[in-house]
């Protein structure tokens, strides 16, 4: 067991874990955060994708004991995200979802695409999202959310400080 | 599935790790971004009784630009070299090759030490830095050794890195400014393992110039007809196939199928067209 300090969606939390435990179990077992989802566990499927240390990672491929001294944000953390916001508008709008297994870690991976200014085109949209799998939709119901949400944000931008 | 029960130890320093791996008495694995050893241990294809994580340390992340090369620290992320956040000695091959490497959940976390020292034969690294001519620097119990790219993998997931050894940093020769390159990945969808590989990088000023397929059943393969071929610029596309035929041909030991000799040959020639003005 290994004693690690995680700050999770802003709080900081300590605890003692067996190094084979993944950052999504952790997540989801021991800190009850089930917005993130669990696919394949082998870094395909994307439905696990939360943030570290700022960046979009599979929490299936990190093990918690990596963790340590890093700060992570899952779904459950960006209620006052604007980009989120918009995200949320649009998916909800444009239907994006129909199970909604895939849809917290397309929010997270679609955000940091627009954040990094890789939401320009369908093209640019289809090649980001290409590690998130959906079974439902088809996609083209997550391209023009994310599309719209892009556009929406990058004229906001402009005048944002 | 789950990782297996396994030990795990942060070395501060790159002596401390080596001293970790060569006295380990399970089999002890390195870990850096993790991307592919997680995976392989929840497939259950790698249990290691130890885990050393070299992520962190200094050593590992430092980046420096010589007159004639670059090395870039083992722990530098596909992310970093997509990014541009590190120096480039390729004038934009290794940005591009990063930019189709995995996902970027992967990028942000994968390592271009880690994709060296696994050699995956369909990864990506092992083979645009066999087409650069870079070397790997290993640092081990007795000391530094620097390899070729081309020797130091030496077939599927086999390379001459010892077990009291780890890759301490990639050296890229810089290119120079009338340099050119090709780059060419065929996988059936954005991010996946490539089909075929091929990397054309040419450099008259340094009197260079050298075509490599990856995804070649075993180490990076070095076309060396073509290499010399395009150096000079060929223009008939019916000679350029039949070079890069005969150079596949001689590669007997890779048994090619049929489906696999011609995405070989498509993805040469098309890297190679890149390369011509």
């Amino acid at each position: 067991m290994s004693m690690i300090h995680v700050r999770i969606n802003g709080s900081e939390v300590a605890d003692d874990v067996p190094p084979r435990l993944s950052l999504a179990d952790f997540l989801r077992e021991r800190r009850n955060l089930t917005g993130t989802h669990l696919g394949c566990e082998h870094g395909v499927c994307g439905a696990c994708t939360v943030l570290v240390d700022g960046e979009p990672a599979r929490s299936c491929l990190m093990l918690a004991v990596a963790c340590d001294d890093r700060s992570v944000e899952t779904i459950e953390g960006f209620a006052g995200d604007p980009v989120v916001a918009a995200l949320r508008r649009t998916f909800h709008e444009r239907h994006a979802l129909q199970c909604g297994y895939c849809t917290p870690a397309m929010l997270i991976t679609a955000r940091d695409l627009i954040l990094r200014k890789r939401a320009g085109s369908e093209r640019e949209i289809r090649d980001g999202l290409a590690g998130n799998i959906c079974r439902c939709t088809g996609y083209t119901n997550i391209v023009t959310a994310i599309a719209e949400a892009a556009q929406e944000i990058g004229k906001e931008a402009p005048n944002a400080q | 599935m789950k990782a297996p029960a396994v030990d795990y130890l942060r070395p501060r320093t790159l002596t401390e790790a080596v001293d970790l791996l060569a006295h380990a008495s399970v089999e002890a694995r390195v870990i850096a971004g993790g991307q592919s050893l997680v995976a392989m241990m929840n497939l259950r294809v790698a249990s290691p009784g130890l885990l050393i994580d070299i992520a962190r340390l200094p050593e590992l992340h430092a980046v420096a630009s010589y007159s004639d090369a670059v090395t870039l620290g083992a722990c530098v992320t596909h992310a970093a070299i997509e990014d541009r956040r590190v120096a480039d000695p390729s004038r934009g091959l290794m940005p591009r090759v990063a930019s189709t490497l995995a996902y970027r959940a992967i990028r942000t976390r994968g390592t271009i030490g880690g994709s060296l020292a696994l050699s995956d034969p369909a990864a990506e690294w092992p083979a645009v830095l066999a087409a650069l001519d870079a070397e790997v620097v290993l640092y081990g119990s007795s000391g530094r050794r620097s390899l070729k790219c081309t020797e130091f993998t030496t077939g599927i997931f086999q390379t001459k890195l010892a077990q009291n050894e780890i890759l301490e940093s990639a050296r890229v020769p810089k290119l120079s400014p009338d340099a050119r390159y090709g780059y060419v990945k065929l996988c059936r969808k954005s991010g996946e393992f490539a089909s075929a590989l091929a990397v054309v990088v040419t450099d008259p000023r340094r009197g260079y110039s050298r075509v490599v397929s990856g995804a070649a059943n075993g180490s990076p393969l070095v076309l060396a007809d073509t290499s010399r071929l395009v150096a000079e610029g060929p223009r008939d596309p019916d000679a350029l196939r039949g070079t890069i035929s005969g150079d596949l041909d001689r590669a007997s030991d890779r048994h090619f199928d049929d489906f696999q000799r011609n995405l070989h040959t498509v993805a040469a020639m098309r890297a190679v067209q890149q390369v011509l003005v």
